[in-house]
This record gives structure tokens, sequence and C-alpha cells, in this order.
């Protein structure tokens, strides 16, 4: 993956697979304390313990669990490369948090990517039947994006309507330029 | 913290009203975009901002576009699978943005398959 955005894109994908409705992802840009900091939280069916400490192995798989492949273990060694950290929690029936850290001026650290196309592939193939939650936080700026409250604001309007996603897109790359 | 709000709300109710809205239910056509771990490493999330954007400038209302997972070709990311109704569906490989935007404008619009990219034409099970 040549960036974070990419990966977020890949391991939401599995919260969507774990038949999550809710997804959080956080992305906290600390450059104070130089930490990058990425989570994504999702009420998903949750991973049981057993399979739990082996997720990260790449060479686990298995086609009955197809939550679980290589798009964990490749975040997890994209923090290793930078120094950062990686972990994962999860509660059978409950759903699973993933928080990546990064040192953050660290050379090896994956640039962020464009979130806003992730989010838009999210919203436009999943929208109707998954809300998203997503916040950025750079220093002490920083913009909440929460599909729900954009769906009773849009009314009777389709959230993957293809005009109502061309204005989620401009909305998102501004509010990100701003940061 | 501040949310992002949709704004101009009424502009987009009125655009969206002055093009029929097919898009809850009556569906002329479905793009599956094989979004797995290879298929996003292989550029998938540039194939479907693509479709999305080329869908918007075109003002189509009656194609949904979705995504599943790996389909066990990883070699031949990105892929997509294209379903016309009533038709069989049809899975093209080794794509690129302008391969996608071809596929978009010979087949889902007029409804000729272009053959030199296909793997396949019929059913497909995704895991």
């Amino acid at each position: 993956m040549r960036d974070l955005s990419l990966h977020v894109l890949d391991i939401v994908e599995n919260s969507i697979a774990a038949g999550a409705k809710n997804i959080k992802i956080i992305i906290n840009e600390n450059i104070e304390k130089d930490v990058l900091t990425l989570t994504i939280q999702d009420n998903g069916k949750g991973i049981d313990k057993k399979t739990l400490d082996k997720v990260i192995d790449p060479f686990y798989s298995t086609k009955k669990i197809r939550r679980i492949g290589l798009g964990l273990s490749m975040l997890a060694q994209a923090t290793k490369e930078a120094d950062g950290s990686f972990n994962i929690e999860s509660q059978k029936g409950k759903g699973t948090a993933i928080t990546a850290t990064f040192v953050y001026s660290h050379i090896d650290r994956k640039p962020i990517g464009d979130m806003a196309e992730t989010l838009i592939t999210l919203v436009a193939t999943q929208g109707l039947n998954v809300d998203f939650i997503y916040e950025h936080h750079k220093n002490s700026h920083g913009f909440i994006f929460d599909t729900k409250s954009i769906k009773q604001e849009l009314k009777d309007l389709p959230l993957n309507d293809p005009e109502v996603i061309n204005h989620l897109r401009r909305n998102l790359n501004e509010e990100l330029e701003k940061l | 913290m501040r949310k992002l709000k949709i704004g101009d709300l009424e502009k987009i109710r009125e655009k969206v009203r002055r093009t029929a809205n097919l898009r809850q239910g009556k569906a002329r056509a479905k793009i599956t975009v094989h979004m797995g771990t290879c298929g996003i490493a292989a550029g998938a999330r540039d194939i479907l901002s693509t479709l999305l954007k080329e869908i918007g400038k075109k003002k189509l209302k009656d194609i949904i576009v979705t995504t599943s997972g790996c389909a066990g070709l990883c070699s031949r990311e990105p892929m997509a699978t294209v379903e016309i109704t009533g038709k069989p569906p049809v899975k093209y490989v080794d794509l690129t943005a302008e391969k996608i935007k071809k596929i978009l404008n010979i087949h889902i619009i007029k409804g000729n398959i272009i053959n030199d990219y296909v793997l396949a034409i019929g059913s497909e099970r995704t895991h």
C-alpha cells in the first residue's frame, strides 16, 4: 500500500465484511509530540481471542475467516517501519478497534494520502447501509465528518446520489486543506 | 469540534430533482469493483473514483456502484464485474482509469462488451 488512506480503506472493508453498521475512523496528527495515530473502531462481529493472537501473522489466513488476510499485517508492518506501534482489541459480538501509531517525522512513515477519496469510496458504495464517522485532528484544529448527521440534513436525498457525492468530495477536500 | 455540514443543500436538492431519480430500486446496471487488499494495492480505489466522477459528469442515475472482496485472482487486479439487468455478469481484469471509462461508455451505456479486457462472462462467486 502506497499510503495510509489505502490501508484505511482496506481495514474498513474488513469491518464491513464483519457486518459493522457503525465505523469510526480517527486520524490524529500531533506534530508537537511527533506522533501520528490512526484509530478504526467498528461494531462488527468481532474476533475471538484465539484468532486475535494470529491476525498480524501474514501467513495466517483461513478461508473460513475471510476477515483476516494480509491487510492487518501490512498495516502492522507499516507502523514498525516508522518506529510506531500496532494494537488490536476485539470482543466477539461487540466489535473491533485497531490503533496504529507512527513517529510523525520518521523518514519511513507512509504519507496519509488521499483520505477524501477513501471516504468517498466508502460513502458512495456502502453509505446507505453503514454509518461512518471520520475525525481528523491536526494539533488544535480538526473536523468531524458524520454520515448519520449528513443523512439527516439530506432528508429524502440519497447519500450516494452523484451530485451529493461530488459535493461531499469538494467539502472534504476543502476541510482537509484547511488543516 | 466543527462538524462538516453539507451546506448548499437546496441547490443540490434542485439539481437532483431535475434529473429523474432512479437510484432507489430501479438500477439498470451494477458495477462491482473488487476491493480486497490485493485490489486496493493494485489501484482499485482509483478505478472506483474514476467511475464515480464519470457517472457524476454524465449524470447517470440508474447505475449502482458497489465493492466486493478478493475474488481469488489477485494477479489480475484491479478487477470489476459489470452486471446489466437481464444479462450475464462480465468480469473485467487488469483495469486502468482509461479502461474503466471505456467500459462505462461502451459496455454500460451502449451495451457492447469490450472483449479485449474481459476475463470471463457468466456467474461468479466472491468470498
